[in-house]
Parts: C-alpha cells; sequence; structure tokens
C-alpha cells in the first residue's frame, strides 16, 4: 500500500529513518533497510543531518525502492536553491519516490563543512508550496512541465517549543501550504503531547510523534540540554540512570515502547515516527516492546 | 549606518606587502576611527609595526571620510609622499579602497576586510540590521528584519532550531522570529506573521548592483 493510503486507512502508522553513509559503502544502509522495510510503513532518509556531508537522501531513497520498501524523501533548504529543489523533485517522481518531507535544515555552522554557504533559497513553508505548484504542472519561473508530479508531503512540528505560539502559527502555514502530514521533534512529555494533539486534531493532517530512542541517562541530559525542543522529564533519566550496568540501552528501548504503546492505545496521535540515531537495528526490539 | 571592519590577520598584512618595501598608510576619520580599526592611533600603530618588518613608510594620512570624493583631494595633497611609495596600505573600509582605487596608480592594499554595516545598540557593540536586500520586509515584521537578525533569513516564521528564544547557532543570539513574535504580539498584530510570504526575489538589482537618480 501506498503511504498515503496507509495515513488515510486509520491503522496507526509506523515510520522509521535511516541516515545514508558518509561514503559510497551503502552496506550498513542496506542492511539498515532490509531489516525496517516490512517492520515499518516507510522509512525517512535523511538529507546531510546536521549539516554533515553525506550520501545524498534521494540516493538512499532510491535504494529502500530498490529493496522493495516505501522511502520518504527528506529535503531540507539549507544545499540546494528552487532550481535544484525542483529538479530534484523531478528526478525523485520519475524515479517511483512518492514521499517527501519538507524541512528548513539545520544551520551551516552545526556540522561539518563550516565555512560553506548555507542557501535557504526557499523555506519549508515555500518548498511545501512548490510541491503543490509543480503537481499543477507549473514550476516556479511560470512554465509547463512536460510531465508533472504527485507527492504526499509532509512536514516537522516540535511541540515542546517554548515558546510554542511562535511554532504553532508555523505549523498552520505548513497546513496551508499542503502538508498531509507531520513527523514530529522527538517528545517525551505524553500529557503535554496530548495537549499538542488537542490543538492539532482541529487539522486535516496526520500527526506521527517522534519517538527518539534514549540509550543512556548521559545521553538524555544531553539532549535535554543540547538538542533545541527536546525535552526528557527527570523520571524518565533517574529511570534510565537506575538501570543496571549494561542494560541502560534496553531501558531505553523498553521505554520507547511503553510510550508507542500509550500514544495507540489512548488513539492520542495517528502514529509514530521512530529515530533510532546509529542503532537502526534495534528498531524492531522497539516495536516488539509496544506489542507491535 | 557604521561600516563595520576588523583588521586581517598582520600575516596576511605582511604576504601582502612581501613585494614592497615603500609603503604609505591612509586610514578614514569616520567608521574606522569608531571602531579602532583604521583612526589616527592604529594607523601610527601599524607604521610602527611595518618599520620593524623593515618597510620604509613614507607618509600617512587620516582622511575625514574616506568614500566621499574629497578623497581625491586628500590624495593630491600627500601625492609627493604617496609617489615615494610603492604601495597604498588602506585602513578603511571596502568603500574607502574603492575610492582610493580610482585616484591612484599605485597598488591599493587592504588592510581590514569589510564585514558588515550596523548601528551602535550600545557604545561599542555593533549590530547588523539590515542586508540591503533591496524589498524591505519590516513593515510585516515589527521592524525587525528576518533577512538579517535570522541565521537562515526566514520569512515565514522560526525553525526547528530555535530554543528559548535563542538561535541554534548561538546560544548567546536572540532567535529573530521569537523577537519579532514578542512584539506582534504586543502591537496586537500577530496576523502578520500568519500572512505567506512567497520565495524572495533575489534579483531585485542584479549584481552588479548600480542606481542611477533621474
Amino acid at each position: 500500500m501506498v503511504f498515503r493510503d496507509v495515513l488515510n486507512s486509520g491503522k496507526f502508522v509506523v515510520t522509521s529513518e535511516v541516515a545514508p553513509p558518509k561514503g559510497t559503502n551503502l552496506d550498513n544502509l542496506r542492511h539498515h533497510i532490509d531489516l525496517l522495510k516490512d517492520k515499518v510503513d516507510a522509512i525517512n532518509v535523511t538529507d546531510h543531518q546536521s549539516s554533515v556531508m553525506r550520501f545524498p537522501s534521494i540516493g538512499g531513497c532510491l535504494a529502500i525502492k530498490e529493496q522493495g520498501g516505501e522511502p520518504i524523501l527528506q529535503m531540507t533548504c539549507r544545499d540546494r536553491n528552487r532550481l535544484a529543489l525542483q529538479a530534484e523533485l523531478l528526478l525523485a517522481y520519475s524515479r517511483g519516490i512518492r514521499n517527501v518531507l519538507c524541512l528548513t535544515g539545520d544551520a551551516v555552522p552545526v556540522g561539518d563543512h563550516k565555512e560553506a554557504k548555507g542557501v535557504f533559497d526557499l523555506d519549508s513553508v515555500q518548498l511545501l508550496k512548490t510541491i503543490r505548484l509543480l503537481e499543477t504542472g507549473k514550476d516556479l519561473g511560470g512554465n509547463d512541465l512536460d510531465g508533472a508530479v504527485e507527492f504526499c508531503a509532509g512536514a516537522i512540528v516540535t511541540p515542546e517549543a517554548n515558546p510554542i505560539e511562535p511554532q504553532l502559527i508555523k505549523f498552520e502555514k505548513k497546513v496551508e501550504a499542503g502538508a498531509e502530514f507531520f513527523q514530529t521533534q522527538g517528545i517525551y512529555d505524553l500529557d503535554n503531547f496530548g495537549r499538542f494533539m488537542e490543538y492539532a486534531r482541529q487539522f486535516p493532517v496526520k500527526v506521527l510523534a517522534g519517538i527518539i530512542l534514549l540509550s543512556s541517562a548521559r545521553m538524555a541530559k544531553f539532549m535535554t540540554e543540547n538538542v533545541p525542543g527536546i525535552f526528557v522529564p527527570q523520571n524518565l533519566i533517574d529511570e534510565l540512570a537506575a538501570a543496571p550496568k549494561g542494560e541502560a540501552l534496553s531501558r531505553g528501548i523498553e521505554i520507547a515502547g511503553r510510550m508507542i504503546a500509550t500514544l495507540k492505545k489512548d488513539a492520542i496521535c495517528d502514529g509514530v515516527h521512530i529515530m533510532a540515531i546509529g542503532r537502526e537495528e534495534v528498531v524492531p526490539d522497539i516495536l516488539a516492546a509496544a506489542g507491535m | 549606518m557604521k561600516s563595520i571592519t576588523k583588521q586581517k590577520p598582520f600575516d596576511e598584512i605582511k604576504e601582502q606587502l612581501a613585494d614592497f618595501d615603500r609603503v604609505f598608510i591612509v586610514g578614514c576619520g569616520t567608521c574606522t576611527t569608531m571602531l579602532k580599526t583604521g583612526g589616527v592611533d592604529q594607523v601610527a600603530e601599524m607604521r610602527e609595526k611595518l618599520q620593524e618588518l623593515g618597510k620604509r613608510v613614507s607618509g600617512e594620512v587620516v582622511i575625514p571620510t574616506a568614500c566621499d570624493e574629497m578623497t581625491e583631494a586628500v590624495m593630491k595633497e600627500n601625492s609627493p609622499a604617496i609617489e615615494n611609495a610603492a604601495c597604498v596600505l588602506v585602513m578603511t573600509c571596502a568603500l574607502g579602497v574603492h575610492r582610493l582605487s580610482l585616484y591612484l596608480d599605485r597598488p591599493v592594499i587592504p588592510a581590514l576586510d569589510t564585514l558588515f554595516i550596523a548601528m551602535e545598540d550600545t557604545p561599542g557593540y555593533f549590530h547588523e540590521v539590515c542586508a540591503q536586500c533591496g524589498q524591505c520586509v519590516l513593515g510585516e515584521t515589527a521592524a525587525i528584519c528576518p533577512i538579517t537578525a535570522c541565521h537562515k533569513g526566514l520569512v515565514n516564521g522560526p525553525c526547528g532550531g530555535t530554543n528559548n528564544g535563542k538561535c541554534e547557532v548561538d546560544k548567546e543570539k536572540d532567535c529573530a522570529w521569537t523577537l519579532i513574535y514578542q512584539r506582534l504580539k504586543e502591537q496586537g498584530r500577530l496576523d502578520l506573521m500568519r500572512r505567506y510570504f512567497p520565495p524572495r526575489n533575489y534579483q531585485v538589482v542584479p549584481r552588479p548592483r548600480t542606481l542611477k537618480i533621474p
């Protein structure tokens, strides 16, 4: 089933993601794709995540297609101007990629090519609009396309942002621009997320809660202190810290599974997006812990 | 408005002067004096450093405003000393370097890097407020420029990198869109933030940019 149909089927949707390698050795990427493709409904491929130069997102998506999975092409506005973004959408469509996640992209100085020029010719809202425009058979220059595109387009939102209102205004702009689904930044406080969902429910979009695997108390604390929009409550940090030596990761898997099970049981949102950040091989364990 | 400058690393200046044994130095009495990068004192310091290097400094002058046309007269007044030099080392912003190059046949070497144009918010603190994009949005953004004040120049609201009102590239820097949000909210004009801004025109005046008053 294509991803849009899965989103609209009413089932609890599960997506996950893989990160392309720095280099041309795709063994690990292909291994992760094999591991995930039958366990999740679609697999995101990150686009130079954290502004670190890697094998391209579209290359990873093509590998997913070759291996029989359903890819979600992550596209940031950091590295390509409007010509290059549109061209890549044409390429993606021509090769059977049907899902795009539109992001602004991390800032250049946080990555590994600190002196590069950040492009940001378009932003995430404009990129969503561009997709909808290309679907009408026109490009941003007002010219006709010989063969249009059609995508299931998504975006991201940060339910734990502080202040939250500017993020919600942008969320609404993304909805109006044509986003059909949202994958959220990692969430840990389900009460807070529930309040966000009460608000988000008024819009005709599907929301997949971002589940970032916690691998240790230290990692949880680091993320809270350093990653924008991530807040791990102290009780979860304590729970990880209390795990016997060598068992923090399995405790993290348990926590992620428990959260997913609750989100599903209480029908809080439409699905989850699992980010295992380098530990993709445990995603099936997380799903098992969630009873899925 | 001030042109903000920073002195180049001395090794770079040294390298650029490698082929020249006699140097004339020019400073500016306006922006680089205020920035302490090309005023009377910095020109004197540069003279001493060049002399230590074994260069002969044939003369020096601090022009009141190096970028305006009065500079031509100052160059004429100093022409004997300038003719005695193999090059002119310029401690003004790039506008001054350009102006000088119109009047001199000698190589003109900048000693400073021109960083941005700015306002002085508090003494000694210079803040870039305009990127001269040619399409002013200040009327819709509560007079805070997202092109300049947002690291990514975003026009449709904050990115996901903002955290507690700060920017992902520097925890000391304010998130422009949080500031815009707060000010629009105070003004009861948050509807402006909900407005969609289409892709910007980066060719308002195609580069190289020129303008002629009719």
